[in-house]
């Protein structure tokens, strides 16, 4: 009893900052020191695509630096949308995405032997990407609503199990398997956070193991073609193997200092594919050796810490899951991409995030820091099981 | 209240699972920033070693062929300008269409089209493709004009060995042609495309010398290999040239003279240095064919030929030397203690056992003394000779002359011939050797071959005053002690006393000088020029008894193929001996009517040609005399 007064004290301000907040006061919220963040790591990309162009900010590097501008409108406008409503349309942005993603099935538009894109004239939108995002904002209003003793049924996880695999299924078919595994380990980190049993995790984990030689039975034997190339790429020396190589050798020949801007002999003698999307990092670490490739990678780790700390610091579920998640997705594109590049994982489709050339990406990640800077904005809102309101 | 100590809960638990997340991303990323010290710090130098690698390309360039020049400088081998016209594709707009253009401004053939089509599609888009090769100066310059309706179309140029002189040199030069497999050493020069290395006569023996070093240039390329730049660039060594001491005029000349038989071969050499002349072989082919590269179908032309266009007959023609051989015989005898002035009568034939040799000449000679006997061809007296001889001795004087085995002359396909012992008969036929056999070869027949390359040598050590001369084609580049001009006194003396030498010399002098001489209708009648010389007429069949008692069918009434084949051997002016000549005509009938007038002609020429020679009679200088 003591402490009402403090609790009251608290409460009070929480009512009065977060739950009726001005605009003026949530763009006095606003984490700008994440956007500048944000606005290094993309400068860092521009400057890497201007020298991927020999030169030249056609067609790279221009394009990019307009799509960063939009991005960080789009970013505000995320940042200042109030909690309550992502709460209350997560489902709906999640089935948005799913119809996006069997519309690519339909209409979209083939590349690297995948579907991956719809055109829509402004940019191609890549809906996988785009799920992500929505992926993870389903499952935090999902398991916000779930107390530990509800997550312990295992009926309960039905739905969540649902949201996860609808998207993988239909990602795998386009088919695109490293996307499909980063959905997955994406929608895993939910779980984990909300306080899945691990023991759980560890049966699924030996379940699947024991289905593949079951679900091997039913793959054609291109899909099976396409599965053991990806396991092992130097089935394809040439294809993926030779990508592999050519950034190992990109990289290791930077050295320290790297070569100099502009100067990396493999990028710009076209050795180095890709290296204005999935093999920028490799340019980077070519040109500005292992010095600038740490920098990039320091970069991103305050950036990750951002978000984990935002997640630490919202008081309500839905906040604290979906912070969380989507750092965890950030923390898996720079993972998988430089690991990629340096040949420690199989060579996959996925960008460095804020870096690579490509609207949907740049876009879907500004729009993520855009949610963690809304969650931190709204860290003390509280959200009620359907959404709005302050009832518990 | 429940609810909230639950919400703590939940709370709690998610703040140590996002904790451990959090520390799962930190060590994930230090795995990121240790691999990349391993890349980039402990690798760093293999990888930058690869990146270079990867960067640039090293470029051959191939070094201009040596020239082959004769003793005056005429060039006989030289490196011409081929015009090739190429197309590349990423310049031009529709390469059927640039194609069909390009038809109607030079001759393209259905299979250059489809050529072209097919190996434009397979490489890269700016690598030139070859249309035509050794494009005429007419053709560049209508491509040229046209330039502007032909975008991709380029004129190139490279080189090609050309040789000015057609079939006449062709066996001594040789020819250069495509590198074969069996033909590369892991000299990366040899794997240029269109590198052409020498195949047959000097281009082979001195392809090294006439080839050079190649240069390098240090190119930087991009993935796709496109050159973006040259780094540096080391220009290699030309080939050297290379002096023959052929005179090319007289080769010319040589050639057309024994054009005129069906298949002939002569040697003209300086006898006391050792300089070929000419080296003539007829009929010959021409050696441009090959460095186009010919066809199948003339190919087996030129095998099957039985005039063999393809042998050397100079240097590996073995041939039964006839009586050219008998100056070795009556050597032998003199240093046997023989006298020159030995008489022997001839009636025709020799009998021995049941065996009867015959001489040429059928009613026999009458008494002869060795003079008359070399002069009038009596084999008989040879016969007797050779009978007090024995073979060993013939045929060790015949070795000391340079017969039986080969020169070392400066040409690929040299061959030895044979001069039989009794030892070597074992040990090839493994039969002991008869009497009978002594005879025949001291006649120059059975088992003696030799190739007129060697004739010539044994003539130039006749006339030299028995000094062991060597023949030579080149006058640089070959062994050290050739390279300053030896005179035949740089030779080493074969020990023959010029008395024996001397009585050879005065019977070759009667056999052209004197009217009973059997090539005096040949002789040389310019006064100074006069030559000496010895037929051999050699035959290529047995005649037997009862052709004999018939009468001996006439050379011009049998086959071709079966008539003897006619021999002279020369040198002159017989005052001052300068130049010897052998001449060889297959199956051309007697020496003294067919080989004899056709070394004549060619002595003349030579004599002619030599600059240290004033004219002696003001006819001199005019067409060479045909008779004969």
């Amino acid at each position: 009893m003591a402490r009402r007064p403090q609790i009251f004290f608290v409460g009070r301000l929480a009512a009065m900052r977060n739950n009726e907040m001005s605009l003026r006061e949530k763009v006095w919220q606003v984490n700008w020191s994440l956007i500048v963040l944000a606005m290094l790591i993309s400068g860092i990309g521009i400057a890497m695509l201007y020298s991927a162009a020999n030169g030249s900010f056609d067609p790279w590097a221009s394009r990019q630096a307009v799509r960063f501008g939009a991005g960080v409108m789009l970013l505000l406008v995320v940042a200042l949308i109030d909690i309550r409503i992502w709460f209350r349309y997560a489902y709906v942005i999640y089935v948005v995405a799913l119809v996006l993603l069997v519309a690519v099935e339909l209409f979209g538009v083939s590349g690297m032997g995948a579907q991956r894109w719809i055109d829509l004239k402004v940019l191609q939108l890549q809906p996988s990407e785009v799920m992500k995002v929505a992926l993870v904002l389903a499952l935090a209003r999902c398991f916000h609503g779930m107390a530990l003793e509800d997550i312990s049924r295992p009926s309960s996880l039905i739905l969540p199990i649902a949201i996860t695999l609808a998207p993988v299924g239909l990602v795998l078919k386009q088919p695109d398997l490293g996307t499909a595994m980063m959905l997955l380990m994406g929608g895993a980190a939910v779980f984990f956070c909300a306080g899945v049993r691990l023991w759980k995790f560890v049966l699924v984990g030996v379940a699947a193991l024991g289905a593949i030689p079951v679900a091997w039975q039913f793959l054609r034997e291109y899909q099976r073609q396409r599965v053991l190339t990806f396991l092992n790429p130097e089935i394809d020396p040439l294809g993926a193997g030779y990508h592999t190589l050519q950034s190992k050798i990109a990289l290791g020949s930077g050295g320290l200092f790297g070569k100099g801007f502009m100067q990396g002999s493999q990028s710009h003698l076209n050795f180095l594919p890709e290296k204005q999307t999935d093999f920028i990092f490799t340019m980077l670490a070519e040109e500005f050796g292992m010095i600038g490739g740490l920098t990039l990678l320091a970069l991103y780790a305050i950036l990750l810490t951002y978000g984990i700390a935002i997640a630490l610091r919202a008081r309500n579920q839905f906040g604290r899951v979906l912070a969380m998640g989507l750092t965890w997705n950030v923390f898996l594109y720079v993972f998988i991409n430089i690991a990629m590049v340096m040949g420690l994982v199989p060579v996959v489709g996925v960008p460095l995030p804020l870096v690579s050339y490509g609207g949907t990406a740049m876009l879907t990640l500004m729009a993520t820091i855009g949610l963690l800077i809304s969650v931190y904005i709204h860290r003390d809102v509280r959200i009620s099981r359907r959404g709005l309101g302050i009832e518990v | 209240m429940a609810l909230i100590h639950e919400d703590n809960e939940r709370s709690k638990t998610f703040t140590r699972r996002a904790l451990l997340l959090g520390g799962g991303q930190a060590v994930l990323f230090s795995t990121l920033a240790a691999r990349m010290y391993y890349l980039q710090i402990i690798e760093s130098d293999r990888y930058k070693m690869l990146a270079e690698d990867n960067r640039i390309n090293l470029r051959l360039l191939p070094p201009p062929r040596g020239r082959i020049v004769d003793r005056y400088g005429v060039p006989m081998a030289v490196n011409q300008q081929n015009y090739r016209v190429v197309l590349v594709r990423e310049q031009a707009r529709d390469i059927e269409q640039t194609l069909d253009m390009l038809g109607r401004v030079i001759d393209l053939s259905e299979y250059d089209f489809q050529r072209v089509m097919r190996e434009v599609s397979r490489k890269r888009a700016f690598v030139p493709v070859t249309v035509r090769d050794y494009l005429n100066w007419e053709e560049v310059s209508r491509i040229e004009v046209n330039a502007p309706d032909l975008p991709g179309v380029n004129i190139e140029v490279g080189q090609t060995r050309s040789y000015p002189y057609n079939e006449e040199m062709t066996h001594v030069l040789g020819y250069v042609s495509a590198v074969s497999e069996d033909d590369l050493t892991g000299d990366p020069m040899l794997e240029l495309p269109g590198f052409r290395i020498g195949k047959q006569g000097i281009e082979k023996q001195y392809d090294g010398t006439l080839r050079g070093a190649a240069g390098t240039s240090q190119l930087e390329v991009n993935a796709l290999g496109r050159v973006i730049r040259e780094l540096s660039r080391e220009d290699g060594k030309p080939g050297q040239d290379l002096v023959l001491t052929i005179d090319a005029a007289l080769q010319t000349y040589t050639h057309e003279r024994l054009q005129a038989e069906r298949s002939a071969a002569a040697v003209v050499m300086d006898i006391h240095t050792g300089d070929l002349l000419a080296l003539a072989s007829a009929p010959g082919y021409d050696p441009n064919l090959f460095n186009v590269g010919l066809s199948n179908e003339v190919w087996n032309q030129l095998v099957k030929d039985p005039l063999a266009p393809l042998t050397n007959k100079a240097i590996a023609g073995h041939y039964a030397p006839g009586p050219t051989y008998k100056p070795m015989v009556a050597l032998a005898a003199l240093e046997a203690g023989i006298s020159p002035d030995f008489k022997f009568f001839c009636p025709g034939f020799m009998q021995l056992g049941n065996a009867r040799f015959h001489c040429w000449k059928k009613g026999g000679h009458g008494t002869v003394d060795m003079y008359q006997a070399t002069q009038q061809s009596c084999d008989v007296y040879y016969y007797e000779l050779s009978k007090r001889v024995g073979i060993d001795r013939m045929s060790a004087m015949a070795k000391r002359f340079g017969l039986g085995a080969t020169m070392g002359i400066d040409l690929p396909g040299e061959r030895p011939g044979v001069i039989p012992t009794r030892e070597w008969k074992l040990a090839n036929i493994g039969e002991p050797w008869q009497l009978g056999e002594t005879l025949v070869s001291a006649i120059g027949q059975g088992f003696v071959l030799t190739t007129p390359l060697q004739l010539a040598v044994m003539t130039a050590r006749l006339a030299n005053g028995g000094k062991a001369v060597v023949p030579r084609l080149t006058r640089q580049a070959h062994g050290a002690q050739k390279t300053e001009t030896p005179e035949a006194a740089g030779f080493p003396d074969m020990g023959i006393p010029s008395a024996h030498l001397q009585v050879v010399q005065t019977g070759m002098d009667l056999v052209t000088n004197n009217v009973r001489g059997t090539a005096y209708r040949a002789r040389i009648e310019e006064e100074g020029w006069e030559m000496a010389g010895k037929t051999g007429t050699s035959q290529v069949r047995r005649i037997t008894m009862a052709e004999r008692a018939a009468g001996v069918t006439k050379n011009e009434d049998l086959p071709w193929r079966r008539r003897d084949h006619a021999l002279f051997i020369s040198y002159a002016p017989v005052r001052a001996p300068r130049y010897a000549c052998a001449v060889i005509v297959e199956h051309g009938g007697g020496g003294s009517k067919v080989a004899a007038p056709i070394a004549r002609d060619i002595l003349i020429e030579t004599q002619r040609r030599d600059p240290s020679n004033t004219p002696p009679i003001a006819q001199v200088g005019g067409q060479p005399s045909k008779r004969g």
